[in-house]
């Protein structure tokens, strides 16, 4: 009966007002989301060339806190240009960023990176994913603009003969044989099963983690799949768990690692778990708790603190937008090494500092960044990293050129 | 053997959540002929509002069980307003409209509740408190422990107490009249509109729970969490014949069967062939052929019947 005062007032006119209220209340919510789209702080002084980056991740959806991360490691960056007054080919310029959400979906990729060759952008740092990054790099290399992707890591993306195309992440071929070796080598797993989630990178870098486990003596005994929006894995784990493996590797990324870690806990299965970078992140411990403890996982690139200006970055962003969640270093290396090279060249010109980029070493935060004739990453170290005691601690650097200590 | 046991517990647990989420849809669906899209989103509220009463209450040193029993009861409530206002503003300047339009609505319903929720709690995973200290229970070989267990009979509880409801009280009385002939219903005395109100508050109220079984089970809560749990457990609504109770419980039960068998043994008995990838193709090829030969679902009373 408590709702009778409520329901009293039936007549349209009430219903009516009602149901129009909705709509500011949705513009309202489209207008917020709609704000973080708009070109970043800062008016342009007179005389000033402003250059526009375009960068894009997954702002919505699943993996939403990892592209506003990676959103706000290419905003500092830019932001940090904008402070120092940056002069390319005698004029200064002011830098603008356009980001946009591609929602881990490739074809919306597609249509975003469409968006941002349309408002001229002279560079574009993304996409976050594999899946997206290579529908997107089509659309980038027709309009010869230059893309920097900070963490798509899947081997096909810059071996389609594009020359447009770059990563400042060790690929999958790298990482995925650095984590089966490891398996397989220093872990001495036999029996390994695998899992992945069925994208462009949980799909590669099982893949090529699977090849160099078998190359080094070990058994695959399972593999099975998920896929990015799942949360319950105990059918996919019971299998495994009657194949008897030692080790378990998963493809993927951190909203499914997580309770995957926690899952493997719970059905008592007592086993080694292996995730690649997409499962790197402090949030992995949060979630799974105390299943988070002993779980291996790399990260392209070495420690921040190996690297010079890398604990640094590290305070100054903290500071400013909260802990790193995974590729914001990486996106703040895309940034300033573009920057580099359009500085390099004396131009914002995608034709003419593309050859520069291709040519150039920096010295960024994750690494010493120089790109072999695909645009890889030369050399590529990749960090092998275990939780202890509630924290990720780096096991070993392996791979690849050692970085400049300082 | 024990793997097959483990399975079929599997099933049952994410079956048990399947189950009490499509209550909501089957519900709505009986009564109004709507189905609610958003009532995916309104679990997501519910495991959203009870993590953050939950985060509170133990900050203010309240004892975790009683921290826990009082967030549910407030999870409850805040769907219920939830329910009672997309209804209310929503839904019901639009009962007489065409057939599409509150469909639309609802979609768009969903989508501005997922961003709300992006907004007040932010794009990134929340852990869930946990407060049951989960002991595995070995049954022939299978594991089961406290939450699951607690999730399963929980919801049997819930289901049990929703059939006396609608069976044995006034209630339940003027919410199958209504859903039999609104305007029938109407002539012989039933507030149609208050009976309207309470099926999305008690849909809402079971949402709440099966989110923060979802949250508890999971040790997480994400703002987009609702959207395939909805899509899930909408599909287990429309298997067991969508405005039949019954056949929401038993849709729901049998989903989350056919995808722990279907990932588990559809490797082996195709030999490899297809994979665990396939296990929602194997739950929706279920789902179709069950409508081929049962348009209105397992349970579902045909058109003809109703009319």
């Amino acid at each position: 009966m408590f709702i009778k005062g409520l329901t009293m007032t039936t007549d349209s006119s009430f219903a009516r007002t009602l149901f129009l209220a909705t709509i500011p209340l949705a513009l309202f919510s489209l207008a917020l989301s709609g704000c973080e789209k708009s070109p970043t702080t800062g008016q342009i002084a007179a005389g000033e060339l402003a250059v526009r980056i375009g960068a894009s991740a997954p702002l919505t959806g699943p993996q939403a806190h990892l592209g506003k991360d990676n959103e706000n490691g290419t905003r500092m960056a830019i932001e940090d240009a904008n402070t120092k007054g940056i002069v390319i080919g005698g004029r200064k310029v002011h830098f603008e960023l356009i980001s946009e959400d591609d929602q881990a979906d490739p074809k919306t990729a597609t249509i975003v990176a469409q968006k941002l060759v349309d408002n001229k952008v002279s560079g574009v740092i993304g996409h976050m994913n594999s899946g997206t990054s290579i529908p997107a790099s089509k659309i980038y290399n027709d309009s010869s603009i230059v893309q920097i992707s900070p963490s798509a890591t899947a081997v096909n993306y810059t071996a389609q003969g594009f020359k447009t195309t770059f990563r400042v992440m060790a690929n999958d071929a790298q990482q995925g044989r650095v984590l089966g070796e490891y398996a397989a080598k220093n872990l001495a797993a036999k029996n390994i099963a695998v899992i992945d989630d069925r994208t462009a990178y949980g799909q590669g870098l099982a893949d090529e983690f699977i090849k160099a486990a078998k190359a080094n003596g070990a058994q695959i005994v399972a593999h099975e799949y998920t896929n990015d929006k799942a949360m319950d894995f105990t059918a996919v784990l019971t299998v495994v768990k009657g194949k008897k493996p030692d080790l378990l590797f998963y493809g993927g990324m951190v909203p499914q690692a997580a309770p995957m870690a926690k899952q493997l806990k719970a059905l008592a299965l007592n086993l080694k778990f292996m995730t690649g970078d997409g499962g790197f992140t402090p949030e992995f411990i949060t979630l799974a708790g105390d299943a988070a403890e002993g779980v291996y996982a790399t990260l392209p690139g070495v420690t921040l603190d190996k690297m010079p200006g890398g604990k640094e970055f590290e305070k100054r962003f903290v500071a400013k937008y909260g802990a790193i969640q995974l590729y914001a270093p990486y996106c703040y290396d895309a940034v300033n090494i573009m920057i580099a090279a359009m500085q390099k060249a004396g131009s914002v010109e995608p034709t003419k500092y593309l050859p520069v980029l291709a040519g150039i070493s920096y010295e960024g935060v994750t690494a010493k960044i120089q790109f072999d004739e695909k645009g890889d990453l030369k050399g590529g170290a990749i960090t092998m990293y275990q939780v202890k005691g509630g924290k990720w601690q780096p096991l070993e650097t392996l791979g690849a050129i050692a970085p400049a200590a300082h | 053997m024990e793997i097959l046991l483990q399975q079929i517990i599997n099933g049952l647990v994410q079956g048990s959540v399947y189950a009490l989420v499509a209550l909501g849809y089957t519900m709505v669906y009986g009564i109004l002929g709507l189905i609610n899209f958003a009532h995916g989103e309104v679990v997501m509220i519910g495991a959203m509002l009870a993590l953050s009463s939950l985060t509170t209450l133990l900050g203010m040193g309240i004892p975790p069980v009683l921290a826990l029993l009082l967030s549910i009861v407030l999870a409850m409530l805040g769907c219920m307003a939830l329910g009672y206002s997309i209804e209310r503003i929503a839904y019901r300047p639009l009962r007489h409209a065409p057939r599409l339009a509150p469909l639309i609505t609802a979609i768009g319903v969903s989508i501005v509740l997922q961003n709300l929720a992006m907004m007040i709690w932010g794009r990134e995973y929340h852990s869930f408190p946990q407060l049951i200290a989960s002991h595995p229970h070995t049954f022939g070989g299978a594991i089961i422990n406290d939450i699951q267990a607690i999730i399963f009979i929980l919801a049997l509880a819930i289901m049990a107490g929703l059939m006396v409801v609608v069976h044995r009280t006034r209630l339940g009385r003027a919410m199958r009249a209504v859903a039999e002939n609104q305007h029938a219903a109407q002539l012989m005395g039933v507030d149609i509109n208050r009976v309207i109100s309470i099926t999305f508050m008690l849909g809402s109220a079971l949402a709440a729970i099966a989110g923060l079984m979802v949250s508890a089970n999971y040790g997480l809560a994400h703002y987009y969490m609702g959207f395939l749990l909805g899509l899930k457990a909408f599909t287990a609504a429309v298997l067991g014949g969508i405005g039949n109770l019954r056949g929401a419980m038993l849709g729901g039960l049998l989903l989350g069967l056919i995808e722990s068998l279907g990932a588990g043994y559809i490797g082996d008995f195709t030999g490899g062939f297809l994979g665990s990838n396939y296990q929602d193709v194997f739950a929706f090829f279920v789902l179709i052929a069950v409508l081929v030969f049962r348009p209105s679902g397992l349970l579902g009373e045909r058109l003809a019947e109703r009319a």
